[in-house]
């Protein structure tokens, strides 16, 4: 990582009205709002002021449901969600600073879509954009695609790293300073800085160039929630529940459990501030996962930073640069340039 | 009095774009797509309008690099064009061989939601070789096979765009009921090509169904069109054309339960504006000679040729060697050198006679075969003719392309609009807030799916 003194990476991970599925009746929620610009442009700017490295948006093509297999039927929790990477674009324009990640999966997509979309937002955020590749073994999301081949987990995860390892060539394939503009000799581009990837992979055959431009990151980081797809960082996740005592959030879980049962998808930290501030240990990047929005959101911001900031462990600002530049990844040379 | 559409079309990657101007911005820069979208909307456009091209052009084996090359990926921009925009409709042009129909309808279902109700889809079937060296899929779809799969995707995404209902999201905190039936957004679609079922992830988006635009000339496109699309990108922009294109595809409409005004004709078409006609004329030789260079020209001729013509100077005569008949093997993923096949040594006798009757070189016939401009004129002109094709029936409205990136809308939203505002052809101020509003379409409630 670049920096010693601030050197504490935060991601929040958003995801409806928060990870717990009972969350959107809390006080401050507001369910009917889940599919608006404004819902997601009020949580990011949040987590802007709080200076936060990134939010993720999370996604799944299938309805959300307690049974991986299937719907649940339950009408009592959300249900229904925008596509993460037209959101992270809606973000774009009206946020600053902050990265903005999607979550698009590996397994039902294809390359050439994903390269172009990231590079696009990459230019709309101006060096703010990452992917969070993920993989889908449902077998019933599989369906919303029309996939019934679909493989064990293990082979998804080699698939989907091939699916990586394609973004990133279409990324490369072309240079930098590709677009010369050369009136006199009629060329707008330089054709030799343009490459056919010509990739052959056991799922994909992608011949390339792209049809979009290197993006202002060169490759926007990749980040995954688990090791295999050869992403850039692995995030640490950690659902948290943040109150003024531990009794409090204690109590809060309770509440929120009794309401609607919850597997939480990372461990859980129910406490104060200052607790999760001791136990945040240095890793490439933790994502909190705020367990109910506005309220966890809020104490990450407005209380775990502050404190975090007086022990010299979070940054006082954004310091200019891209995302990747902020997780210490620096600007990657490109494959094909000479 | 009939109103006319318009709509801005982001310049493209043809050469109708003259990016060797001074004043051409970049392609790929949000701002550009900023400055265009917001200089429509201020004119009061129904909508911003972006093609699409899923591989980079080639002609003799290598890219094609005369003209502009690259692009950002469509729904990307629109999505984040929405955060900047507020009224005009935001369409977007999606091919259904390379698009997966369940990602795509969630897609115009999110840009719906996300932009209050103004999102666009023109719907294009392609058979290309090349693009397809670029997807998983492969290959490419014979021709018989792109409607197939074209009508198999437009009717799931229907199917998946109905599958909420509009009292379905309840989202009562006090009750404790987000959904109101556990059924909410259940399909199932076996088709042919399209086999997909499941819960669809979006609840009813502001427009229900985004609006579907056509594009393709063919029987079968326009047929596609009078039976399922709100409006149809054309290229018949003159005024008799026009009207036959207008009679006949309207003409359809009935055998579907379906009345005149419920499809827009919308030609595409370009403009080049002057202070006065005399001025615009000089204009628009400058801009066709600046669309049409040397190694354009020749690019031109190679694609009814069939050959590479390399010897050959574009100040000098045509060829006096033959095309090669049959497919077109130089750019194989041309539509234009495509549509030779067949005729290329007709044409080309054609050409060669018309070059020797004019004493033309072979600039100077491209210049004029290839020229485009639909619209030549002062401001008082151009609003004339856009307002006498529309009443004339010659179409519903246009498709502006202009010619310069980013500013080549600006002097037409400054001079024309307001001229067709005073004839009372054109909205002063937006009246509604979705993109089928602007376009006076009805909901496709509960007719369409």
């Amino acid at each position: 990582m670049t920096n010693m003194t601030n050197n504490l990476h935060i991601a929040v991970g958003l995801k409806d009205a928060g990870w717990h599925p009972a969350a959107w009746r809390e006080p401050g929620a507001r369910p009917r709002d889940l599919l608006t610009a404004a819902w997601w442009v009020e949580q990011v700017r949040e987590a802007q002021a709080g200076l936060l490295d990134l939010v993720t948006l999370d996604d799944s093509l299938a309805l959300q449901s307690s049974d991986p297999d299937g719907p649940d039927d339950r009408v009592d929790a959300v249900r229904g969600r925008l596509d993460a990477m037209l959101l992270a674009a809606r973000l774009a324009p009206v946020t600053e600073g902050i990265g903005i990640v999607p979550a698009v999966t590996t397994t039902h997509t294809e390359p050439f879509h994903v390269s172009t979309q990231v590079a696009t937002l990459d230019y709309v955020s101006r060096g703010r954009a990452g992917w969070l590749a993920t993989i889908s073994p449902s077998r019933w999301e599989a369906l919303h695609a029309g996939r019934r081949d679909l493989p064990s987990p293990e082979a998804l995860l080699a698939e989907g790293a091939e699916h990586v390892e394609v973004v990133r060539l279409l990324w490369d394939s072309w240079e930098d300073g590709a677009e010369i503009r050369d009136a006199e000799r009629h060329r707008f581009v330089d054709r030799s800085k343009l490459h056919h990837i010509d990739f052959e992979g056991a799922r994909f055959q992608v011949r390339g160039p792209s049809i979009t431009p290197r993006p202002p990151q060169g490759r926007p980081p990749i980040l995954a929630t688990q090791d295999g797809l050869g992403a850039d960082a692995v995030l640490t996740d950690l659902v948290v529940l943040l109150d003024t005592s531990d009794a409090e959030a204690a109590e809060r879980r309770a509440r929120l459990d009794d309401r609607h049962p919850f597997e939480p998808p990372a461990p859980v930290f129910a406490g104060t501030a200052s607790g999760l501030a001791d136990v945040l240990a240095v890793h490439d990047v933790v994502r909190l996962l705020p367990a109910a929005i506005p309220h966890d959101l809020r104490a990450i911001t407005r209380e775990l930073v502050p404190i975090l900031q007086a022990r010299g462990r979070f940054r006082p600002a954004y310091e200019p640069g891209t995302l990747r530049e902020r997780l210490g990844l620096g600007r990657p040379a490109n494959r094909f340039a000479a | 009095m009939r109103q006319i559409h318009l709509a801005a079309h982001f310049p493209g990657v043809n050469n109708t774009t003259v990016w060797s101007d001074p004043a051409s911005g970049s392609h790929i820069d949000f701002g550009s797509f900023v400055h265009l979208a917001q200089t429509a909307e201020r004119a009061k456009f129904d909508f911003f309008f972006l093609a699409e091209g899923l591989s980079l052009r080639e002609h003799a084996g290598r890219v094609h690099d005369l003209d502009v090359v690259g692009r950002p990926e469509s729904f990307t921009i629109l999505s984040a064009l929405a955060a900047v925009t507020e009224r005009i409709g935001l369409a977007a042009t999606l091919t259904t061989t390379y698009h997966e129909p369940y990602e795509l309808a969630r897609a115009l279902a999110t840009l719906d939601h996300l932009s209050d109700g103004r999102a666009g889809w023109n719907l294009v079937t392609s058979t290309d070789a090349l693009t397809g060296r670029n997807f998983s899929r492969g290959g490419y779809l014979p021709y018989d096979d792109r409607y197939v799969r074209g009508r198999e995707l437009l009717e799931s995404a229907t199917r998946l765009w109905h599958s909420w209902r509009p009292e379905d999201l309840v989202a009562d905190p006090a009750s404790g009921h987000f959904v109101a039936r556990p059924e909410s957004g259940a399909f199932r679609y076996a088709g042919a090509q399209v086999d997909i079922e499941g819960r669809f992830s979006l609840p009813r988006s502001p427009q229900g169904r985004p609006v579907v635009i056509q594009a393709g000339d063919s029987d079968a496109g326009r047929e596609f069109a009078a039976e399922h699309a709100d409006g149809i990108f054309t290229r018949h922009g003159s005024l008799e054309a026009g009207q036959a294109f207008y009679a006949d595809v309207k003409g359809r409409l009935a055998r579907y339960g379906r009345s005149p005004d419920e499809l827009l004709i919308l030609p595409g078409v370009t403009f080049v504006l002057g202070d006065t006609d005399a001025e615009a004329t000089e204009l628009a030789e400058h801009v066709r000679r600046e669309q049409v260079s040397g190694p354009t020209a020749m690019v031109f001729l190679e694609q009814l040729w069939n050959r590479e013509l390399s010897e050959y100077d574009p100040d000098g005569p045509l060829p006096e060697i033959d095309p090669i008949e049959g497919e077109s093997l130089i750019a194989p993923g041309s539509i234009p050198a495509r549509s030779y096949t067949g005729r290329r040594q007709a044409v080309a006798d054609e050409w060669r006679a018309e070059a020797e009757a004019g004493g033309l070189s072979i600039r100077e016939l491209m210049v004029r075969k290839a020229a485009r401009q639909t619209f030549v004129g002062s401001a008082s002109t151009i609003a004339r003719q856009l307002h006498d094709h529309v009443q004339a029936r010659a179409c519903d409205g246009f498709i502006l392309v202009p010619h310069i990136t980013p500013g080549g809308l600006d002097g037409f939203a400054d001079r024309v609009v307001p001229l067709l505002q005073e004839r009372g052809s054109f909205r002063t101020e937006y009246e509604g807030t979705t993109l089928r509003e602007h376009l006076g379409l009805a909901s496709p409630w509960p007719g369409a799916g």
